[in-house]
């Protein structure tokens, strides 16, 4: 959580650190290679690339899905090649996620799947409940709290999958396409949101091919392509 | 978040206003379980326990029917002590019958001692003789009933060695070895009983492990959102422990509530049948056919345990499952 953590709490260390890291599924030739970078704290950055390029991937590297077969990551300042459960556990709650799918849990109302993240900590509802509709109705989902995410359209979809990483005030935002199905007006609302938050402390990672989006600020952009990463400081 | 979005985005963005001024709705969340739950497996889990509940309560409660019987049987046989007297012809019978029912008497633990007259001996041996049969000329021993007090457990030494020395011809039996026999028996039923529910829960135990890896695995995705989300095993593990009692839980009490039932009808059956002869050796066999307040505990203790090994058996598997894929 924002409030209880501070930058110095990992040495001013970047959030995400990969060294010469390579990735490959079985024995198929390495989709990443070679990626050094790091992403500083209180950072803002685009992931950007053709479709297919490995955008998702590196994503679900710094989450922690998928392990690197080479190379070195450190997240807040841990080495994870031999993270523990509980460890990962940690660092992952300190991270926000809007999968590029939303992986919104169908059997839950949006309410619902945008409170988990503070669910599975333990929390109390009456501690959040307050904090989820304020979240919900800022993004416009106010009227749709009880409802099933089968019955949401697209861009609801994703809002609330935008509204879930968000309501932990996580130290790093991971998002992948995270404007894909929204309008422009609403887009630039997210984007907006997005840049809030990164002046609060958050390091933000969003991954699009959406030049109009990038277009719209001026930051560090990271270009996958051919497995490779160039970096357009 | 929210508190941010408000004080530093909502004042220019204002989205929409007065929803922000709206009261929060009383209760906004269904408690619905994070695992989804009664689906077409889980309900084939329920009914799976309901049925080895149903047979493990047959099993508990014949097993106490039975040890409640064998209980009645033992005390009632072992209360009893016989004197068989036999005939000599150097010696009155009647003479030999008297004091022996004498030397009894004066036996500490003895209730009484009630000697089975001739015509009564005479009519123990009718089954296997007839009648009609004169019976004088058959040298028929002579028995003496002898009943003791309530717990009392008398020292028959002294009475075997008084008998030896004054009534040569008379036995004492106490009964000792069809005590024993029947213990047996009813040790053996209780045994089989222990070890058919001890399977059962085995059974239900392997079914709910079948039934949680077809969870997990249905519920893959599920599974990796709350790991995305935060959620460590331990809590994943819980809710699955939580799903899987409440589908246990269910099933073994409609499968006790079954076997209640059963009994219930069955001892109303058992109560209309009571004045045939079927029914009366049924009834001597197994008492009145309906089991005790010990029995209706056993009952229930057993849908409790399997709803128990429901959730932990689940619980377990879930956490090896997750240590194996997660």
């Amino acid at each position: 959580m924002r409030a209880d953590y501070d930058i110095d709490d990992y040495g001013g260390a970047p959030v995400v650190q990969l060294e010469n890291v390579g990735v490959r599924y079985g024995m198929g030739p390495e989709v990443l290679r070679d990626l050094t970078f790091a992403i500083e704290a209180n950072s803002f950055q685009f992931l950007t690339g053709p479709s297919g390029a490995g955008k998702t991937t590196l994503l679900r590297l710094i989450l922690m899905s998928v392990r690197p077969t080479r190379g070195l990551i450190s997240i807040f300042g841990e080495d994870v090649s031999d993270i523990s459960k509980d460890n990962l556990t940690g660092l992952r709650r300190r991270m926000g996620v809007v999968f590029q799918d939303f992986r919104l849990l169908d059997h839950l109302t949006t309410y619902e799947n945008v409170a988990l993240p503070l669910r599975v900590q333990g929390k109390e509802e009456a501690t959040y409940r307050a904090e989820v509709v304020e979240l919900l109705r800022w993004v416009g989902l106010g009227d749709r709290m009880h409802v099933l995410p089968p019955v949401l359209s697209g861009g609801e979809k994703q809002r609330a999958a935008i509204a879930r990483a968000l309501i932990v005030r996580p130290d790093l935002l991971l998002a992948d396409e995270p404007t894909g199905n929204v309008d422009p007006s609403l887009a630039r609302r997210l984007l907006r949101l997005f840049i809030e938050l990164n002046r609060l402390g958050t390091s933000v990672v969003i991954a699009t091919h959406d030049f109009s989006l990038m277009d719209q600020l001026d930051v560090r952009r990271l270009v996958l392509g051919d497995g490779r990463l160039h970096i357009d400081e | 978040m929210s508190r941010m979005v408000k004080r530093r985005i909502a004042p220019r963005h204002k989205p929409a206003p007065a929803a922000a001024k709206r009261p929060l709705p009383t209760s906004l969340r269904r408690n619905a379980p994070l695992v989804p739950v009664d689906s077409a497996g889980g309900q084939a889990l329920a009914a799976v326990i309901a049925i080895l509940t149903f047979l493990a309560a047959l099993c508990a409660g014949g097993a106490e029917l039975v040890a409640t019987s064998s209980a009645q049987w033992r005390s009632d046989i072992a209360r009893e002590v016989t004197i068989q007297v036999r005939p000599n012809a150097q010696r009155s019978i009647e003479a030999d019958v008297d004091r022996a029912v004498a030397l009894a008497r004066q036996t500490k633990g003895v209730e009484s001692a009630q000697p089975f007259t001739k015509q009564q001996s005479e009519r123990l041996l009718e089954p296997w003789l007839g009648t009609g049969l004169d019976f004088n000329d058959l040298p028929v021993p002579r028995l003496i009933v002898i009943k003791l007090a309530e717990e009392a457990r008398p020292d028959f030494a002294p009475l075997r060695q008084s008998l030896k020395d004054q009534v040569p011809g008379a036995t004492l039996d106490d009964h000792a070895l069809w005590v024993s026999r029947l213990s047996t028996m009813a040790n053996t039923i209780i045994g089989v009983g222990v070890v058919l529910v001890t399977l059962v829960l085995v059974a239900a135990g392997l079914a709910v492990t079948f039934a949680t890896r077809g969870a997990m695995a249905g519920n893959r995705e599920v599974v990796d959102v709350l790991h995305f989300v935060g959620a460590n095993d331990d809590f994943i593990a819980k809710e699955f422990q939580r799903r899987f009692f409440n589908l246990g839980l269910r099933g073994s009490v409609a499968g006790a509530g079954a076997a209640l039932l059963l009994t219930t009808i069955l001892g109303l059956v058992a109560k209309s049948w009571r004045a045939s002869p079927t029914g009366d050796q049924i009834e001597a066999l197994f008492g009145a056919f309906s089991i005790s307040w010990r029995g209706y505990g056993v009952v229930v203790l057993i849908a409790l345990v399997v709803a128990l090994v429901t959730g932990i058996v689940s619980r377990l598997t879930v956490r090896r499952f997750l240590n194996g894929n997660g």
